[in-house]
């Protein structure tokens, strides 16, 4: 069971209170975690990542375990503590604005 | 009993604002989509209690929201606008190419007898169309790939579709107008496209009477006189009596001829509405006084309308997308500020009261007439 804390505007979005609980077929990967989201909560598609090329939005970050893991590839294997669910996968909006 | 839905669209949500025939007493709703900007909300003349919104933020892009029952509830739709084959490239501000991207949503236009078809406006310059409800979109490319597509430049708010004017008599003809490339009109349902900018005068480029470049901010039609096209130009105020084939100035008498909307009124065809706008360095009113101008004239001979409106301290801009007009027997007017009041006038404009005086900057009005 994979963890995963949304930012407040795609939780209201997807109409979610708390923690998204997911499972992931196979690999524990960013991108597989990002596709099963999108799948179990279709309106949240092309607002982490565009839809057809499946890049990060400039100002979506992913974290976990107190790692900045946005500019890592789609594939690589996500921290074991985020496949066990001990950890979440975050999902931010990046602060900006002033 | 009779009434009016006016459908606001702000820089953090949207708001519903309601009221009987005597638009006295309002009920406000909202904000909808609190924190994101909703650039448009318009109801379907065909089934009014849908309504569509364009929602989106820089952080988490486009969204299209659809509610089926006058807003009460939404449900967030398709939100792919791929445009079609390789986009290629239009101007950027410095003249260089740059790759077509998409933005946002600007203006939502749904059809006047189908409610599952609607039409969307976006920024870079493009036009789509769904005929599932919003469900699906898929661009009318024949206007982005109209030959001088390349040549289009952005005005300083983005290349951006914002008005899209569908004939009423005439289901095959409608209008598109772009800042800044200018109006278009396509006379076989969407798929092949002309400049029709004749007419227009634009100092602010290379060659004055340009085919295409003229920053068009708004055109307006009344349904009547589908041939007749009022247009707020950036600076200018213009009508067309030939569909768009010609162009010719009613600016008149008015203090200054900048500005974003412009209206008709709902059985005078001839009445239009405007709000001066001091300058295009300055988008606020002149001498801190918020006036809509009227013409009963089509044009040329104005009148300042100001009862019930700020007539000091007042630096409000008033946007392209932020005016509308009910049918009533007498006719409302609306329109809302970048300081976040929507005023609403009963009687033509002849005088003024605020719906609300304190939302967010307003990006958008649109009203319903109820039965």
């Amino acid at each position: 069971m994979i963890r995963v804390v949304l930012p407040a505007h795609l939780r209201s979005l997807a109409k979610l209170n708390g923690e998204v609980k997911l499972d992931v077929d196979g690999e524990v990967t960013q991108g597989a975690v990002l596709d099963a989201l999108e799948a179990a909560y279709p309106m949240l598609r092309g607002t982490m990542r565009d839809q057809a090329t499946k890049q990060r939005r400039p100002f979506v970050r992913f974290y976990a375990c107190e790692e900045d893991l946005s500019h890592e590839p789609p594939d690589k294997l996500l921290p074991d503590a985020v496949a066990a669910g001990t950890e979440p996968y975050l999902v931010i909006g990046a602060m900006a604005g002033g | 009993m009779t009434g009016v839905r006016v459908l606001v669209g702000t820089r953090k949500g949207a708001f519903t604002l309601t009221s009987d025939g005597s638009r006295r007493d309002w009920e406000v709703s909202g904000p909808h989509f609190p924190g994101w900007e909703i650039y448009h909300v318009a109801g379907s003349p065909a089934e009014p209690d849908r309504l569509f919104a364009s929602q989106s933020s820089g952080w988490f892009g486009q969204l299209i929201q659809r509610s089926d029952d006058g807003g009460q509830t939404w449900e967030p739709m398709g939100n792919e606008f791929a445009y079609d084959g390789v986009p290629g490239t239009h101007q950027w501000y410095d003249g260089t190419p740059h790759p077509w991207e998409f933005a946002r949503v600007w203006h939502l236009e749904p059809s006047p007898t189908d409610p599952d078809t609607v039409y969307a406006g976006v920024e870079d310059a493009a036009l789509f169309k769904s005929t599932d409800g919003g469900g699906s979109w898929a661009e009318l490319s024949g206007l982005r790939k109209h030959g001088s597509g390349p040549s289009w430049q952005p005005g300083a708010g983005g290349m951006c579709l914002h008005t899209i004017v569908l004939d009423p008599t005439n289901p095959a003809r409608m209008y598109a107008a772009i800042s800044a490339a200018g109006v278009f009109r396509s006379d076989d349902s969407g798929t092949t496209w002309r400049p029709i900018n004749r007419g227009l005068q634009s100092e602010g480029i290379p060659d004055p009477d340009a085919e295409v470049g003229h920053c068009v901010h708004r055109i307006a039609m009344h349904p009547s006189r589908p041939d007749v096209l009022f247009m707020q130009k950036h600076w200018d105020v213009m009508r067309s009596d030939d569909a768009g084939e010609n162009w010719h100035e009613v600016s008149g008498n008015l203090p200054t001829d900048f500005g974003f909307p412009i209206a008709v009124h709902a059985h005078e065809p001839e009445t239009i509405y405007v709000v001066p706008i001091t300058s295009d360095s300055h988008h606020f009113v002149m001498e801190g006084k918020l006036r809509v101008y009227r013409s009963r004239t089509g044009g040329n001979e104005w009148e300042a309308l100001t009862a019930g409106l700020p007539q000091q301290d007042c630096y409000v801009n008033v946007l392209r997308d932020a005016m509308a007009i009910d049918s009533l027997d007498s006719c409302g007017v609306y329109f809302g500020t970048s300081g976040g009041a929507v005023y609403a006038s009963a009687d033509a404009g002849d005088s003024w009261a605020p719906i609300v005086a304190d939302l967010p900057a307003v990006l958008s009005v649109e009203v319903q007439t109820l039965p």
